[in-house]
């Protein structure tokens, strides 16, 4: 009965962590198109599009991407709340 | 009241509010000295890091290197908030779970090596010591220009203040005045922003004001960009840092240097679970979004104040420009302090502010008489503290700016002292000298190595080495090229021996070094700088202080190689590793 509790508990492991890792792969690329590929790479062509005042290219690295980062913070800790109850792994409040 | 008056005030009462806190918040053991017993709540941490994170350059000095460099300033935007979504997501979590004291505690342990502990000590002390040398420096600066008093005698009183709540309260008084000290800086960085975005633009919303439309309908950016290039000066809104390779590498190393940075990270080991870890990032995220996202809005209208101020009529024209007798009283203030300096190079008693530098721009420039640029000096800090008395602002804004000066610097200065005292007691002489030192003894040696800390950070204040000026190129540098990726590796490969994470550690640190120095001078000496700072020499084009994360690649690489040539992780280590990546037992 241990024994297998210890195996469930490794695959149970095994699969939050890929689960967490498909999470991260996620919100890391978005992380990197709207700053390095918006703000630096793309920025001439988005130039070329007016957000009101604003080249979009200018904006996005000096407003938007930072918006964009709070945002893929606040929709981890959701993901990941929600992932730590769907694998038992769940803190418990002391 | 006047200006004087209002700052002795306003910075009194906030030195009261931290002297206060400090005699509420004393630390009674060493988890309570080291993370404020691990009890504090997400969003006051969320609080606390902002101000622990934003530093004297932060407030003081970002607004002007954006005001100066336009998009090129978009580096420090993007690079300081970008890191804290690599923070969130990839290390504050583990760090938490793992939840111990320090950094090199992890790497210590993680890499089961006493070499590897020490070489995490070193790093942290050199990382976090250069960084505190900029925040004695701001702290002596704000004193002796807005309180008239003598710089060693204002970074004595800095000093003193700090002593107070860090060495009595460790973690825990340091984060309950970290918390005052961000409502502080926030509400004065705001004000005048606030301000200058109404009349400028009509919307009291900075971040909107930039790009809303001035007076004449034009928008802001539009006429920004038009009024400096009408001067030679390249198009705000384009103009890039170095070129935009070196724009990627160094928005890279300021992202993994501030992830890396272990005054930020021991901030995580202070919230109760894994999850408020987590929601904690995100709430400092947002605390310091308000400054960064206003910071921009600041530079674009002040730069645009100031060069209107200088060139109020049309370029050429001989009355165009502003008659030097007839200059603002700010201008005279701020003349006095060395900032800003005026040479009439073509003696026609008016001032000529523009890019001499540019070769077309030149000709042309002759061709109205001017005879080079006659604003020999504009210091980059004038955006931040001239700018209320540039829109003319109240007293009681002004001295609100110094106060908020005051508590950036502070902040992030106890932030730092405690990473350095706590890898001193904690790490060194608890993990490594005397292991069986009891609880009593250790929370004495902390107290001590504060007061260290203080000492020596005091001292370098005062006799700033040449190194000081350094301060970015070595902290992020050595931050990303060194500590981030050890702990990258310790947390998402398992198998990672210590033989890799100390070579790794080594080498990216060594070539980090190797590059600013040999553009810079060994520790920043110029006459020793063996390949000058010119740009032919620098390595396709990067920037010395943008040369961290080349130095972080240089370390994934030579650990990764050295760890194929040694046995992998012992299994009590990956077994360690799998309990850190989840939240809980399970």
């Amino acid at each position: 009965m241990k024994m297998e509790n210890e195996i469930n508990l490794k695959e149970r492991r095994k699969s939050y962590w890929r689960a967490n890792l498909r999470i991260l792969a996620i919100l890391m690329s978005i992380w990197f198109t709207v700053s390095f590929g918006c703000g630096i790479l793309f920025v001439e062509p988005l130039n070329e599009i007016k957000l009101g005042g604003f080249r979009l290219g200018f904006w996005m690295a000096q407003q938007g991407s930072i918006y964009v980062f709070l945002v893929l913070i606040f929709v981890y800790v959701r993901f990941m709340n929600k992932l730590d109850r769907k694998f038992r792994f769940e803190e418990e409040n002391d | 009241m006047n200006v004087q008056t209002w700052t002795y005030l306003i910075v009194g009462l906030s030195f009261a509010l931290y002297i206060g806190i400090a005699i509420w918040s004393r630390a009674s053991s060493t988890k309570e000295f080291y993370i404020a017993g691990g009890n504090v709540s997400p969003i006051s941490n969320g609080m606390a890091t902002a101000a622990d994170w934003m530093s004297a350059a932060s407030f003081i000095s970002m607004a002007g290197m954006i005001a100066f460099g336009g998009y090129g300033g978009s580096v420090f935007l993007m690079g300081w908030t970008g890191g804290y979504v690599l923070l969130a997501l990839m290390l504050a979590p583990y760090m938490r779970k793992y939840g111990k004291f320090t950094v090199p505690e992890f790497i210590g342990e993680r890499f089961y090596s006493r070499t590897a502990r020490i070489v995490a000590v070193i790093c942290l002390i050199i990382v976090s010591v250069t960084y505190v040398i900029g925040q004695m420096k701001g702290v002596g600066v704000a004193f002796s220009r807005f309180l008239e008093t003598d710089y060693n005698t204002g970074l004595y009183i800095g000093m003193a203040i700090v002593f107070f709540y860090a060495v009595l309260g460790g973690m825990k008084g340091i984060t309950f005045t970290q918390i005052a000290q961000y409502v502080v800086l926030i509400f004065a960085y705001t004000v005048p922003a606030i301000f200058i975005s109404l009349k400028l633009t009509g919307n009291p919303i900075p971040q909107f004001g930039l790009g809303g439309s001035v007076a004449d309908g034009t928008p802001l950016l539009e006429k920004l960009d038009k009024v400096i290039q009408d001067l030679g000066f390249n198009q705000y809104t384009t103009s890039v840092n170095g070129s935009k390779l070196n724009m990627f590498v160094y928005t890279m190393t300021l992202m993994i240097g501030t992830a890396g940075l272990p005054h930020v990270i021991i901030r995580f080991f202070t919230v109760p679970k894994v999850s408020d870890a987590r929601l904690s990032a995100g709430w400092a995220l947002l605390f310091i979004a308000i400054l960064y996202t206003t910071a921009p809005a600041v530079a674009a209208m002040a730069r645009l104040n100031l060069t209107e101020t200088i060139q109020p009529g049309p370029v050429g024209e001989a009355t165009g420009n502003l008659e030097y007798e007839k200059r603002p009283e700010w201008f005279k203030n701020w003349e006095k302090t060395g900032l800003l300096k005026f040479e009439d190079k073509n003696g026609d008693g008016r001032i000529q502010y523009y890019n001499d530098k540019n070769k077309t721009f030149t000709t042309k420039a002759a061709e109205y008489g001017w005879a080079g640029n006659e604003m020999t000096t504009v210091d980059k800090d004038i955006i931040v503290l001239a700018n209320p008395e540039i829109a003319n602002l109240p007293g009681w804004v002004i001295a609100l700016v110094v106060a908020g000066g005051l508590a950036a610097a502070l902040s992030t200065a106890a932030g730092l002292l405690l990473a350095i005292s706590s890898s001193i007691s904690h790490d060194l002489l608890k993990g490594i000298l005397r292991p069986d030192s009891t609880e009593k003894q250790e929370l004495n040696a902390s107290r001590l190595a504060m007061v260290g800390a203080i000492a020596v950070a005091g001292y370098f204040g005062i006799n700033p080495p040449d190194f000081a000026a350094g301060t970015v190129a070595i902290a992020f540098g050595l931050a990303a090229s060194s500590i981030f990726p050890v702990l990258m590796m310790g947390i998402f490969s398992k198998k990672m021996n210590r033989q890799g994470a100390v070579a790794g550690m080594i080498a990216g640190m060594s070539v980090t070094l190797l590059y600013v120095f040999q553009h810079k001078g060994i520790l920043f000496i110029s006459s020793t700088s063996f390949l000058g700072s010119m740009e032919p020499n620098w390595f396709l084009g990067i920037t010395p202080n943008a040369f961290g994360a080349i130095g972080a690649l240089v370390n994934f690489a030579v650990a990764f190689a050295v760890s194929k040539t040694a046995p992998e992780a012992p299994q009590e280590v990956q077994d360690l590793v799998e309990s850190i990546r989840v939240p809980s037992k399970g």
